[in-house]
């Protein structure tokens, strides 16, 4: 073992208080394996709310339907990587699905991915763009008309049946999807809640918090999107939309923040033999993630925030600023829930009597500059594909394009009208 | 009686007592795996099926008794693990470890694991306080018969053997340290150099050869008893019936096959 390995091991072995079993001196699962279900989080979050526009036909989301989806694909795309660069020996990453062992929760991991991703996702987006992508690579020349043409897969077909076809498909994937998603998500709090030797994860509500907390962040996540890039484009933001959206953001912290505070009540009441290391976990180690960011500023100022911009009338931008305010601290709330389970989980000794210490690395491959990138992946990725793909509809622009406005931002190609 | 009887049933109970004495050096010869290489299986294991000198695991059933009240904590079983195992020498990674538990008077537990010398360790001192009780615990890898680490492991590199053993394929490990986490034992680590996850088996390399693991070879007192649970005439057999014994976590149903005799309910 090389020395600065020794050194640190020694480093922390003076942080520790009480008693644990000497192997559990090291933090197994990094800050790496707090970024993962960070990441499911959002996609799980963002495809739900993209579905209540499809399945639950409301309609005042639509404008966010496209940008829902994309930023969950963008985000699936990212998700995987965590896993990998934490394992101890990523080359043999494969092995995960040549022999797989069904009873194991994480053997399922690769199998849920690729039907989320194949299945749902990449379907659903694929029905949804086709009919754009097909007049984009009619409009566009060279190389962007390749790229055009691979992506709608070579299809041509935008009659009106076709597009009704595509329609049904849509409806149809989500519905498959929503209960995918669901799947994803909840089966992440599954790997934790699943594990008995561990009295902070081993619990079954722990998928239902995820997941309630995936819709959450995914759902803020949108909003923070929606908002960032109409200013960008200098768009006007359709208020509409935003206070729905808010409004199911509301009503998912409520119902997150209930199945939260069920599961502290039902532990403190219950008070099983863990209850005094784990009253000493969160009132020393976790003091400041647990209660002051993810409770605190991640939960209960959001919740007042929202409170307050739906009891007084506020003007839209004084609105705005409140919604803002309050998608952010949820996301800094989410991200430190996550660590709370993963960390926090890791920083008691199974024997109950002591308490460990985890030094995050910076610059090592499960260190806190990976964890950054994988985090800024998503966005750059995103930031790709809107580029590539319209957010909103080419329709009105094609059919009549005698009518149609003149494009606002250049994004919007102007379709010549052998296109229709 | 007379001389005559006298001297004839003296002879008759030196037989005996030959006899008894042959007969124990055989039994124990059986159990603790045939003084060197004699062919048999430890554990009291007849080699018979298993004459070409070659392991049966459909045969064996193999655990661990440890008698708490022989143990003085020399960890001379913690050393030669790791040297039969190549385990770290550092402080920080145990196949198995010692622990010492001083009670004091108004029942609080000091525990401490004797093979870790942190900032925290310290040494009994006589202004202590009054201690009521004080004992080692050695500790292990459980061998569970129903173990949540191979459960959980994702690509099966953790398996159990026929003959009970919890195994570790070094070949096919990738090291996502689920494992770890699911054993609730802390037995696991990552070995930092080859990043796979590692824990005690049994010394597995010596049992199938008929040897006992290196900490029950070494422990001057015995206090560790290897044996097959499938033998009658095993030395484990014999100590689970002449003892009370418990093992760690029972209420999480792993099933242990490490049997602990005099267990103190503070142990954990
Ligand atoms: S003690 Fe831990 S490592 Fe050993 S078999 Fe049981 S669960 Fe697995
Ligand atoms: S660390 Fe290795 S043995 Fe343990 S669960 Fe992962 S793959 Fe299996």
């Amino acid at each position: 073992m090389n020395a600065e390995r020794v050194r640190d091991l020694y480093e922390l072995l003076d942080q520790v208080t009480g008693y644990i079993y000497p192997n559990e001196i090291e933090i197994r699962w990094s800050i790496l394996i707090v970024v993962y279900p960070y990441l499911t989080g959002l996609v799980a979050g963002a495809f739900i709310l993209a579905s209540l526009v499809k399945v639950f036909k409301v309609k005042e989301v639509e404008p966010t339907y496209r940008l829902s989806l994309l930023t969950a694909l963008a985000f699936l795309l990212v998700a995987p990587l965590p896993l990998l660069f934490h394992l101890g020996r990523p080359e043999r990453s494969f092995e995960i699905f040549l022999t797989p062992n069904p009873r194991s929760a994480m053997a399922m991991f690769g199998f849920v991915y690729a039907w989320y991703l194949m299945a749902v996702l990449l379907l659903e987006i694929w029905f949804e763009f086709r009919r754009d992508l097909v007049l984009l690579a009619r409009a566009s020349r060279g190389l962007l008309k390749w790229v055009y043409r691979v992506l709608s897969l070579f299809s041509t077909d935008i009659s009106e049946a076709a597009l009704v076809f595509d329609r049904r498909a849509i409806r149809a994937i989500t519905i498959i999807g929503i209960p995918s998603a669901f799947l994803l998500h909840g089966y992440v709090g599954f790997i934790f809640g699943s594990v008995k030797a561990n009295p902070w994860w081993s619990s079954v509500l722990m998928p239902i918090v995820f997941l309630m907390s995936a819709i959450v962040s995914g759902i803020a996540l949108v909003i923070f999107l929606y908002m960032v890039l109409t200013a960008i484009r200098d768009h006007p933001i359709d208020m509409r939309c935003l206070d729905t959206m808010v409004s199911y953001l509301f009503y998912a912290i409520i119902v997150d923040f209930s199945l939260e505070a069920l599961d502290f009540i039902q532990r403190l009441y219950e008070s099983e033999e863990s209850v005094k290391i784990l009253g000493t976990l969160i009132t020393s180690k976790l003091f400041l993630s647990l209660l002051v960011l993810q409770i605190l500023l991640g939960m209960l100022v959001p919740l007042g925030i929202l409170v307050i911009a739906r009891v007084w009338t506020f003007n839209d931008d004084m609105r705005k600023l409140l919604y803002f305010a309050s998608v952010i601290l949820i996301q800094v709330g989410i991200f430190s829930t996550r660590w709370n389970v993963v960390i926090g989980g890791q920083l008691f000794s199974k024997s109950l009597r002591g308490l460990m210490a985890y030094k995050m690395e910076v610059v090592s491959i499960e260190g806190l500059l990976a964890a950054l990138v994988l985090l800024v992946l998503p966005f750059i990725i995103l930031a790709v594909m809107i580029r590539v793909l319209p957010t909103e509809p080419l329709e009105d622009r094609v059919t009549v394009p005698s009518k149609a406005p003149a494009p606002e931002s250049p994004e919007i190609l102007p379709l010549p009208t052998s296109g229709s | 009686m007379n001389k005559r009887e006298f001297l004839k049933s003296l002879l008759l109970l030196l037989h005996a007592g030959g006899f008894v004495g042959a007969l124990a050096r055989w039994a124990g010869a059986k159990e603790t795996g045939g003084k060197e290489g004699e062919g048999k299986a430890p554990g009291g294991a007849d080699a018979k099926g298993e004459a070409n000198g070659k392991h049966d695991p459909a045969r064996h059933w193999y655990g661990m008794g440890i008698e708490i009240d022989k143990c003085i904590g020399c960890s001379r079983c913690v050393d030669a693990c790791k040297v039969e195992n190549a385990v770290p020498p550092e402080p920080f990674f145990f196949n198995t470890w010692l622990e010492r538990y001083v009670i004091a008077k108004d029942g609080e537990a000091v525990v401490e694991s004797i093979n870790v010398k942190g900032k925290s360790s310290r040494e009994m001192r006589q202004d202590d306080g009054e201690v009521i009780r004080s004992f080692f615990v050695p500790k292990l890898c459980n061998q569970c018969a129903n173990p949540p680490c191979v459960q959980v492991c994702p690509v099966g590199a953790t398996f159990s053997t026929k003959d009970g053993v919890v195994l570790v394929d070094a070949n096919r490990c990738i090291g996502c340290g689920y494992c770890i986490q699911a054993c609730p034992y802390g037995a696991r680590y990552l070995r930092p150099e080859s990043r796979i996850a590692q824990k005690c088996f049994f010394c597995y390399h010596r049992v199938a050869q008929g040897l006992l693991p290196a900490c029950v070879e070494v422990c001057p007192t015995q206090a560790r008893i290897f044996g097959d649970l499938r033998s009658k005439a095993s030395r484990l057999v014999r100590f689970t019936r002449m003892n009370k014994i418990h093992v760690l976590k029972p209420s999480l149903n792993t099933e242990p096959k490490v049997y602990y005799a005099q267990l103190d309910g503070e142990v954990r």
